[in-house]
């Protein structure tokens, strides 16, 4: 499999989560695991440019698929991708813990929808549960970052 | 002081990793080996054997330890707060061995290599139970027909009355007598992150740590240094990133707190424990559930007489946190109103259900709704405007400190320091508007108080490095607060720097040993001011440093742009950094301008080259310990509409006017109040944690148990007042908590409002509003 650009052996173990695989197998700790049962969205990546819940889905599964995380974004020392920038404008994050799966989610969004109206913006972000913030800074953030992406 | 940076509303400093996918939470920490407890599934059960040798024989088991297994195997942990009212606190022990309580305490630990093998396992371990009677409901511990501890009485384990004037004779004597029974149900805090220890032994070091997604890093250090007999220097605990707490990380110690460094350090190899989701809705601290009874006097204008409130606290299997959840609801009750007559009686009740301790809001939600309901019931009983009798029993904005007569958490009494409760409910209204247009359309409103920064204290160390960089630390930790952007900008303030030169770590015992810990609103007051008082330390060591070096009086020196200089003469001063090297009398030059610091170089005054009393470094340590709580408040109000057939809830418009004092950054304080608006609906009308009579949760996962996502939660709008606390010297308020404490009491008002039926309890849900509406019809 193809994560961030590079090639890696699918797991070994045939039941390995993919969010495992990529967690304690390659170290890309940035996706984070939060019920393990496909509900908070913790753990979405994009494969092949779709979020997915990492979590459901086997390492092996994602054998011949391009996966990206949240690290793939914006390389060490690189500004950050207009998402995350926007998150950070609009205060879009507290523990950060949800964060990257709100971000993988809304880079989705943003590439099915570059001009989201304001339905597909609260379904965009619909699938991911968020404890701190209450939304209405993610809300802003998405929109943010339709303008910043527009720059 | 300039207040160029308080105020402002900065960005947070601790985002970039965090969005990134840089963050550090403790999962994220390697090179483990990796556990699995096995829980038990009965609520009341004996414990008649545990066969853990099939599990120990199976390749990559490094170790399976049972409570036979442990040196501190049949101690009870530690009871926290200790009460003299709390007559038969119990605790549990680290794994039971004789009696399970809660469906999900622990009663094995198995080690592996990896967290699959430990789960492999654990499913190896045989326990036999014989089940128990189950006692699930706090209205079923009252009748007592079962005991959860056989040595504890009628399941109370503590009782406790506080009494307000002569409240019989006021209830006897007032026109009119209401009587209302209020009841709540248990709720989750369901931080994103669960919890998780990880732990490393060193034993060329003799040196122990841990990292724990914990709340109070600081007591965990003191306990493990107890347990394992070890000096507190000796142990070293981190709260990395924490993914929210919200109460329940404040508790200590849960079972893996204490297991998994005493794996490691008999193991001789690093080990961590990562809690799923469904273990975490039974294996960590709930709260909320309470039944009230409370009887109202009152004149016929509306005014209070009397109030009695007789309740009951669901305290779940075991007491390690005191009493604390019921002494703040008895304390919140009265709120933002004269009582002339309050009396409060709560005993707190044992019941085969995971232990209850602080979950946000930490029984507020509670008295808010007992005292709004109350009032609306007083104005429909007299055909009075709800606000106009909100108004006619409100303290007044001269009345401070305002004297309440009961107990407050901290050892004193409650006493209300600064507020303006009727400004709050005229903005409100004015936020809020008029009614939108429409059938079953309900108008909701709610005044509350918040006791915020209890002590005993908090402390932090600040210090200027020959770089004029600042770092900062003190020793609780964030979970997403914002810590290390709110105190940057309290340092920088003190000293003169850009808030991006002040580094803070919070959290980490390395860094700052001392403290209590995040929880009751109270980082901004107790950890905020230490900060404060810390750096105002620094600069005054800066100006005594540089008035020697200037030659000028420290009095006439002023800290700005990173430097020290005599007023209205920037070019007559020097860098900070300058000053910290000068701050430290060195032999040797090792770089960064240390020279300047060597005894060749000009010193401008005799003596040795450190006085009496002098110390090395341009730092200080500080502490702020409050006299009091100081406390906030503030009035929600809420437009609804209920759907006549689905009985759907759609919160039209909801605004919120909040009073913390002086606001540090309102950024910050934004997102607390809407995060706190979210976790208050969904505490009100989406998450009830559904046990069954065996005492079996039945909605255990976010399939079942029903956190908001964004489309349940509107857009809140958000005013201030501040009326800055006389308590501390930045005048300010916590803010954690207090989005989610009047949210119930909001909704209940403005679904009665909009349905025409009573609302007597927290959580409501579709189905319910449909059974009242039947009930009605």
């Amino acid at each position: 499999m193809n994560v961030n650009g590079v090639e890696h052996p699918a797991p070994i173990d045939p039941r390995r989560l993919l969010a495992d695989h990529l967690r304690h197998d390659l170290g890309l700790t940035g996706t984070h695991v939060g019920c393990e049962h496909g509900v908070c969205g913790c753990c979405t990546v994009l494969l092949d440019g779709e979020p997915v819940r990492s979590c459901l889905m086997l390492g092996v599964q994602a054998e011949g698929h391009e996966i990206t995380t949240i690290e793939g974004l914006a390389r060490d020392g690189e500004p950050l991708h207009p998402v995350q920038q926007a998150f950070h404008e609009c205060h879009g994050l507290q523990c950060g813990f949800c964060t990257p799966g709100f971000v993988m989610s809304v880079v989705g969004l943003l590439a099915r929808h570059p001009q989201p109206t304001a339905q597909q913006i609260e379904e965009g972000i619909a699938g991911n549960l968020c404890r701190c913030t209450g939304y209405a800074s993610i809300r802003r953030a998405v929109s943010r970052a339709v303008e910043l992406r527009a720059k | 002081m300039t207040t160029r940076w308080f105020g402002a509303p900065v960005q947070r400093v601790e985002d970039d990793r965090l969005l990134r996918g840089k963050g550090r939470f403790t999962d994220d920490i390697g090179g483990a080996l990796e556990c699995c407890f096995v829980r038990s599934p009965y609520a009341h059960a004996r414990v008649q054997s545990i066969d853990v040798s099939a599990a120990r024989e199976m390749p990559g088991v490094v170790a399976v330890y049972t409570a036979a297994d442990l040196p501190f195997g049949a101690i009870d942990l530690p009871l926290l707060i200790p009460h003299p009212n709390l007559t038969h606190g119990r605790t549990q022990r680290c794994l039971a061995s004789e009696v399970v309580r809660y469906a999900g305490e622990a009663v094995a630990f198995v080690i592996a290599e990896t967290r699959y093998l430990a789960e492999d396992a654990a499913e190896l371990v045989q326990v036999e139970y014989e089940a128990l009677p189950v006692v699930i409901t706090p209205e079923a511990a009252a009748l007592a027909e079962h005991l959860v501890h056989q040595d504890v009485p009628g399941n109370v384990a503590a009782e406790m009355q506080q009494v307000v004037g002569d409240v019989d004779a006021a209830l006897a004597n007032a026109p009119r007598r209401k009587h209302l029974r209020l009841r709540f149900e248990r709720g989750a805090a369901s931080p994103m992150e669960a919890r998780a220890v990880w732990a490393s032994w060193s034993s060329e070091e003799r040196k122990l740590t841990v990292y724990d997604s914990t709340q109070s890093p600081t007591s965990i250090r003191g306990g493990l240094a107890v347990l394992f007999g070890l000096p507190e220097s000796s142990v070293e605990v981190i709260a990395p990133d924490v993914g929210g707490g919200f109460g329940p990380k404040i508790m200590l110690f849960y079972p893996d707190e204490l297991l998994v460094p005493f794996a490691a350090m008999q193991l001789g190899r690093p080990v961590k424990w990562t809690e799923d989701r469904q273990e975490h809705f039974t294996a960590v601290n709930q709260e909320r559930g309470q039944v009230h009874e409370v009887d109202v006097g009152f004149d016929a204008e509306g005014r209070v007489l009397a109030l009695s409130d007789d309740f009951i606290h669901d305290g779940g299997a075991y007491t390690p946190y005191g009493i604390i959840l019921p002494i703040i609801t008895a304390a919140q009750i009265p709120g933002p109103y004269r009582l002339p007559s309050y009396r409060v009686r709560f005993r707190d009740l044992y019941t085969n259900a995971t232990p209850t301790s602080p979950y946000r809001g930490a029984g507020r939600p509670h008295a808010c709704f007992v005292m709004e309901r109350t009032l609306d019931a007083i104005a429909s009983d007299l055909n009075l405007d709800r606000i106009e009798v909100r108004r006619r029993n409100m303290i007044r904005a001269n009345d401070f400190p305002y004297d309440v007569g009961v107990a407050w958490q901290d050892g004193n009494t409650v006493v209300y320091d600064s507020g303006n409760y009727p400004e709050l409910l005229d903005r409100a209204l004015a936020l809020l508007g008029p009614k939108p247009a429409g059938d079953n359309v309900g108008m909701g409103i709610a005044v509350y108080v918040e006791g915020t920064g209890v002590g005993p204290y908090e402390g932090a160390h600040v210090q200027v490095l020959v770089s004029g960089k600042v770092i900062a630390a003190t020793g609780i930790p964030s979970q997403g607060q914002a810590h290390a952007t709110v105190w940057a900008q309290v340092v920088a303030d003190e000293l003169g720097v850009d808030v991006e030169d002040v580094e803070i770590t919070s959290g980490d015992t390395r860094r700052f040993p001392w403290g209590v810990g995040t929880f009751a609103s109270r980082g901004a007051v107790t950890a905020g001011n230490a900060m404060h008082v810390a750096a105002r330390m620094v600069a005054g060591k800066a100006k005594a440093i540089a008035a020697d070096h200037l030659e000028a009086n420290p009095d006439d020196l002023e800290l700005a742009g990173g430097r020290v200089f005599v007023k209205g003469s920037p070019d007559k001063g020097m860098p900070l950094g300058a000053v910290a090297v000068l701050s430290n009398p060195v032999r040797y030059a090792f770089g960064g301008g240390t020279e300047a610091a060597t005894q060749f170089t000009g010193r401008s005054r005799p003596g040795p080259p450190l006085h009496d009393g002098e110390q090395p470094g341009l730092e200080a340590t500080g502490y702020y310990s409050p006299p009091g709580s100081t406390w906030a408040s503030g009035c929600h109000a809420a437009y609804v509409r209920v759907d006549a057939k689905t009985f759907r809830l759609e919160i039209l418009k909801y605004v919120v006017v909040h009073d913390c004092g002086r606001v540090i950054n309102p950024l910050v304080l934004q997102g607390q109040i809407e995060g706190g608006v979210a976790q208050g609906i969904g505490g009100a009308f989406y998450e009830r944690l559904a046990y069954d009579e065996d005492g079996q949760l039945r909605n255990g996962s976010f399939m079942e148990f029903l956190m908001p996502y964004a489309t349940e939660i509107p857009a809140i709008e958000i005013d201030h007042i501040e009326t800055p606390s006389p308590l501390n010297p930045l005048g300010v308020k916590g803010a954690g908590e207090a989005g989610v404490i009047p949210v119930g009491a909001v909704l209940a008002s403005a679904i009665e409002d909009a349905m025409h039926v009573p609302i007597t309890e927290m959580p409501l849900s579709p189905l319910k509003l449909y059974e009242l509406s039947m009930l009605k019809t």
